[in-house]
C-alpha cells in the first residue's frame, strides 16, 4: 500500500512545487502541510503584511510560487465576483479580474458567495462561487474559460449557499454541485471548460468538499461525501469505483491520514482503504470525536476534531479512543491546518490560536487577535501562514 | 502638391490600419458573443480574448459597446478583456480615454453593466468627473449606478440629520426614496424616515401582490406532490370542488395584510405537513410588457404565468429573502393569470412551520408594476 501513497504524493507534486498550497486544506486535502519549522508562537510582529480585500469570502487562499490567489464577492447582493492575485513578498496586488454573477447569489448570512475554495494544477487557477459561476484563469490573469453552471443547470442551487471546493486532478476539475434540486458532480475538462462527465448525486444539500485518494490504477480517485455515505470516483471517467457507508455528514469533510479515511459520521468513522480499489473496511467508530463545522485533521498518530463547544478533541488514530481535550475560543467556521506538531485554528472572531499537539494534554502556544471576522481555512506555504478574513488577507511569518 | 503626395498615403495608411484593427476587434467581439451553454465556444473565445486584451485605450468604447445585447457569459468575457487591456495600458503609462468613456456612460442605450464598468474606469482616472456624472443618475437604468446615486442622497440626508437639520434631512430622504429600487436601501431610508416621524408604507412601495384565491391541502407525502399534477394545474375554475388530502377542497379568497406581503397558507388551510396548495390571482396590465415575478419562499414551489411554468424549486426551509427568485415573464395587455403551487414537507421543527410565499411584479430594475384593476 505504501507505494500507492508515494504515487499519490508524486502525482500531486508533478505540476507544483512542494511548498505550494493549491487547494482547500492543502496539498493532501487534509489540512496538513509538509513544511516543518513554521512558527508556533504567532504575535502581531509576525504579521508580514495585510492586504485589503474588496469583498467577503470563506474561501481559502491558494499559493502558487510567489503568488497568492483569493476569491471574494462584493456588492449589496454579492453579485460582483473577484479573483485577485497578490505578491507573496509584499502583499501588493498583481492583478484582479471581476465577473458578474450569472446565478443566484442569495445565501445564509453566515456564509457567502465566495465560499468554495479555488484550486490549481500549477498552471491555471480554477475558481467557483456559490452562484455556480466558474472561472479558469492562467497565473497572469488571462481568461481561459468561463462557465455559468446555474445558467446551464438552473435547478442546481441551494438557498443557504453552495460551498464545496474544487479539486483538480488528471486534467479534470471535479466540481460538486449537490443540493435538493438538480444534484450532481461534474468533471470539467481543465483545458477547455467542457463537461467530461456528469454524475447524478443524492438530492440533499451538501457543503462538503472532495478529496483525493490513492488508487491502484495510478491516477488518484476522488472521494465524494454526501448524506448517503462516501463514493470513490475515477476523476477521468466519472465512474464510481466503490461505495461505502450509508450516511455521512454534509458539513465537515472527510480526511485522509495514511491509508485510513476518517469520515464525519456517527462521530468519526475510520475506514481502511484497500490497495486494489475494493470498498474500504470499517476500522472503528467514535462518537467522542464528532466534529462540528470544521473538518478533522490528522497529526501523526492523532486525529483532531473541533466540536460545537469549540473543544479540541484528540483521538488515537489506531482505535478512535479519546486521548485528551482542550477548550479553545470559538466558534469555528474554518478548519484547522497543521505544520509539524502545531495546529493553527482561527475562530470566527479572528482569534488565531496555535496548539502544540505534542504536549500530553495539548497546549495553547499563542493567541493572536486578527481583529476581523474569519470564516475561512488558512493556507501554509513557504514558511508562512495565510489567513483571509472578511476584510483582508494576512500573511504571518516566523522570525 | 508634393506635401500632399506624402501626407495622403500616410493618412490613408493610418486610416487603413485603424480600420483593420477595428475590424479585427469586432471579429473577436463576435467570437466572444457566440459563447453558449455548457462551455460551447470557450476555446475560440479564449483566443479572441487575447486579441481584445491587447487593445489600445482608444478602442475601449468599442469593447464596451460589444456588450450591448450580449449574453451574461459574453459580458464576463468582455469585462475581463477590458480589465486586462486597462492593466496593460497602465503598465505602459497610457491614460484612459475619459471623455469617450463619459460619452459612453451618458448614452443610456448601452448595456447597463457596460456603462457601470465605464463609470468605474472614469472614477479610477478622474474621480471628480465620476462624481459629476453621479449627480445625474437617480433615474438611471443601471441598477448599480442608480443605487450609488441614491446612496449619495442618503449620505447627505444622514449628515443633515446628524447636525439637527431635520426638515432638510426628511426632504433628502424622501428624494432618495422615490428612485431607490434596492430593498436594503428602501428599508434603511424608511427606517430613518420613521424615526423622524414620517412613516413609510413599505407595502405600497414594494408593491406586493396580496390578493389571492387559495385551495388545498393536496397530498405531498414524501414531497412527491411537487411533481404530481393536481386539477388547478390543468384548469382554473373558481367554483370547482376537488378531492383534497383531508376531504373536499374549494377556492378561498384571501388578502394578505402583512407589511411584507406574506401569503400564509397555514391560516386558511391549516398548519399541516406533507401537503401542497395553490394560490391563484389575476393581474391586469395596461400593456404587453416584459416583467419579473419576484418571489420569496422557503417551501417547494412552482409558478405559472398565463399557463406557462416559469420555474420551480423542490427545496424546503433552507433560506429565503425578498426577491430571492426573479422569474422573467411576459405580461399580456389586460388580464394575466398567475398560479403559485406551494408545497410543505414533513419536517416538524419550529423553523419548518412556514408555508408561505411573497410575490411582487416589477420591471428589470425592481420598479413595482401594479395591477390596473383590483
Amino acid at each position: 500500500m505504501k507505494f500507492l501513497f508515494t504515487a499519490l504524493s508524486a502525482f500531486i507534486l508533478f505540476t507544483a512545487s512542494a511548498a505550494d498550497w493549491l487547494q482547500f486544506r492543502g496539498p493532501h486535502g487534509n489540512g496538513v502541510s509538509d513544511e516543518a519549522g513554521l512558527a508556533a508562537k504567532l504575535e502581531t510582529e509576525n504579521i508580514a503584511w495585510r492586504s485589503v480585500l474588496p469583498g467577503r469570502g470563506l474561501s481559502s487562499p491558494l499559493i502558487l510560487g510567489e503568488r497568492v490567489f483569493v476569491t471574494c464577492a462584493s456588492g449589496p447582493k454579492q453579485d460582483r465576483l473577484h479573483v485577485i492575485c497578490f505578491d507573496t513578498k509584499d502583499g501588493k496586488k498583481i492583478w484582479e479580474r471581476q465577473f458578474w454573477a450569472t446565478g443566484q447569489t442569495a445565501c445564509h448570512d453566515k456564509t457567502g458567495v465566495a465560499a468554495p475554495s479555488p484550486a490549481s494544477d500549477g498552471q491555471r487557477i480554477y475558481a467557483i462561487f456559490s452562484s455556480n459561476d466558474m472561472v479558469c484563469l492562467d497565473r497572469d490573469g488571462n481568461l481561459i474559460w468561463f462557465r455559468g453552471l446555474m445558467r446551464d443547470y438552473p435547478e442546481a442551487s441551494n438557498g443557504l449557499g453552495m460551498s464545496s471546493s474544487l479539486l483538480v486532478v488528471g486534467g479534470v476539475v471535479v466540481t460538486v454541485l449537490e443540493n435538493e434540486g438538480d444534484s450532481f458532480t461534474v468533471g470539467i475538462d481543465a483545458a477547455t471548460g467542457l463537461n467530461r462527465w456528469k454524475l447524478s448525486r443524492p438530492k440533499f444539500a451538501n457543503w462538503t468538499s472532495p478529496i483525493l485518494l490513492p488508487s491502484a490504477g495510478g491516477t488518484p480517485l476522488v472521494a465524494l461525501q454526501s448524506s448517503k455515505g462516501v463514493v470513490a470516483v475515477d476523476p477521468v471517467t466519472g465512474k464510481i469505483i466503490w461505495n461505502s457507508l450509508s450516511e455521512a455528514s454534509r458539513i465537515p469533510s472527510l480526511t485522509l491520514g495514511g491509508d485510513v479515511l476518517y469520515v464525519p459520521v456517527a462521530g468519526i468513522t475510520a475506514l481502511k482503504l484497500d490497495a486494489e480499489n475494493q470498498p474500504p473496511k470499517s476500522l472503528w467508530q467514535s462518537a467522542q470525536l464528532g466534529p462540528a463545522t470544521a473538518s478533522p485533521v490528522v497529526v501523526g498518530e492523532k486525529l483532531l476534531t473541533l466540536n460545537n463547544a469549540s473543544v479540541l478533541t484528540c483521538g488515537d488514530v489506531a482505535n478512535g479512543k479519546r486521548l485528551w481535550q482542550l477548550r479553545l475560543k470559538g466558534p469555528f467556521s474554518g478548519s484547522p491546518v497543521v505544520a509539524g506538531n502545531i495546529l493553527y485554528c482561527v475562530n470566527e472572531k479572528g482569534l488565531l490560536q496555535t496548539v502544540d499537539t505534542s504536549k500530553p494534554e495539548g497546549e495553547i502556544v499563542s493567541t493572536l487577535d486578527l481583529k476581523e471576522t474569519v470564516l475561512s481555512t488558512p493556507a501554509i506555504a513557504n514558511g508562512a501562514l495565510y489567513i483571509r478574513g472578511n476584510n483582508s488577507l494576512v500573511k504571518l511569518k516566523g522570525p | 502638391m508634393k506635401t500632399a503626395q506624402i501626407i495622403l498615403p500616410v493618412l490613408l495608411g493610418i486610416w487603413g490600419s485603424s480600420a483593420l484593427m477595428a475590424a479585427s476587434l469586432q471579429e473577436s467581439i463576435q467570437v466572444i458573443r457566440s459563447v453558449g451553454p455548457e462551455g460551447q465556444g470557450n476555446a475560440a473565445a479564449s483566443a479572441a480574448w487575447q486579441t481584445l486584451s491587447q487593445s489600445e485605450m482608444k478602442s475601449l468604447p468599442l469593447l464596451l459597446a460589444g456588450m450591448d445585447g450580449a449574453n451574461d457569459l459574453s459580458l464576463n468575457w468582455l469585462r475581463s478583456a477590458v480589465e486586462a487591456s486597462v492593466d496593460r495600458a497602465a503598465l505602459k503609462g497610457e491614460t484612459l480615454p475619459v471623455s469617450a468613456l463619459e460619452s459612453f456612460v451618458n448614452d443610456r442605450s448601452h448595456n447597463p453593466r457596460a456603462r457601470r464598468l465605464a463609470y468605474d474606469l472614469i472614477a479610477r482616472a478622474n474621480p471628480k468627473s465620476a462624481e459629476q456624472l453621479m449627480t445625474r443618475m437617480l433615474d438611471d437604468p443601471s441598477p448599480e449606478l442608480r443605487r450609488d446615486s441614491v446612496q449619495r442622497l442618503v449620505d447627505e440626508a444622514d449628515a443633515l440629520r446628524k447636525t439637527g437639520r431635520t426638515n432638510a434631512a426628511v426632504a433628502q430622504y424622501e428624494s432618495a426614496l422615490k428612485p431607490a429600487r434596492d430593498i436594503d436601501q428602501i428599508t434603511a431610508i424608511a427606517k430613518s424616515l420613521g424615526e423622524l416621524n414620517k412613516p413609510v408604507d413599505l407595502g405600497k412601495i414594494f408593491g406586493w401582490v396580496n390578493s389571492w384565491r387559495v385551495i388545498g391541502p393536496f397530498d405531498n407525502t414524501a414531497i412527491a406532490g411537487y411533481d404530481r399534477v393536481y386539477p388547478p394545474e390543468e384548469k382554473l375554475e373558481m367554483n370547482a370542488e376537488y378531492d383534497g388530502k383531508l376531504g373536499k377542497v374549494r377556492w378561498k379568497q384571501i388578502t394578505s395584510t402583512n407589511e411584507y406581503g406574506k401569503v400564509d397558507f397555514n391560516e386558511p388551510l391549516g398548519s399541516l405537513k406533507e401537503v401542497t396548495g395553490y394560490a391563484w390571482t389575476e393581474f391586469y396590465s395596461d400593456k404587453a410588457r416584459p416583467a419579473e415575478l419576484r418571489l420569496a419562499c422557503k417551501n417547494g414551489w412552482k409558478v405559472w404565468l398565463n399557463g406557462r411554468l416559469l420555474f420551480g424549486r423542490n427545496e424546503y426551509h433552507l433560506n429565503t429573502q425578498m426577491d430571492h427568485f426573479k422569474l422573467e415573464g411576459e405580461l399580456k395587455a389586460g388580464q394575466n393569470t398567475i398560479v403559485v403551487k406551494l408545497c410543505q414537507n414533513a419536517e416538524v421543527q419550529n423553523w419548518t412551520k412556514q408555508w408561505e410565499f411573497q410575490m411582487r411584479i416589477t420591471d428589470a430594475i425592481g420598479t413595482p408594476i401594479f395591477s390596473t384593476k383590483k
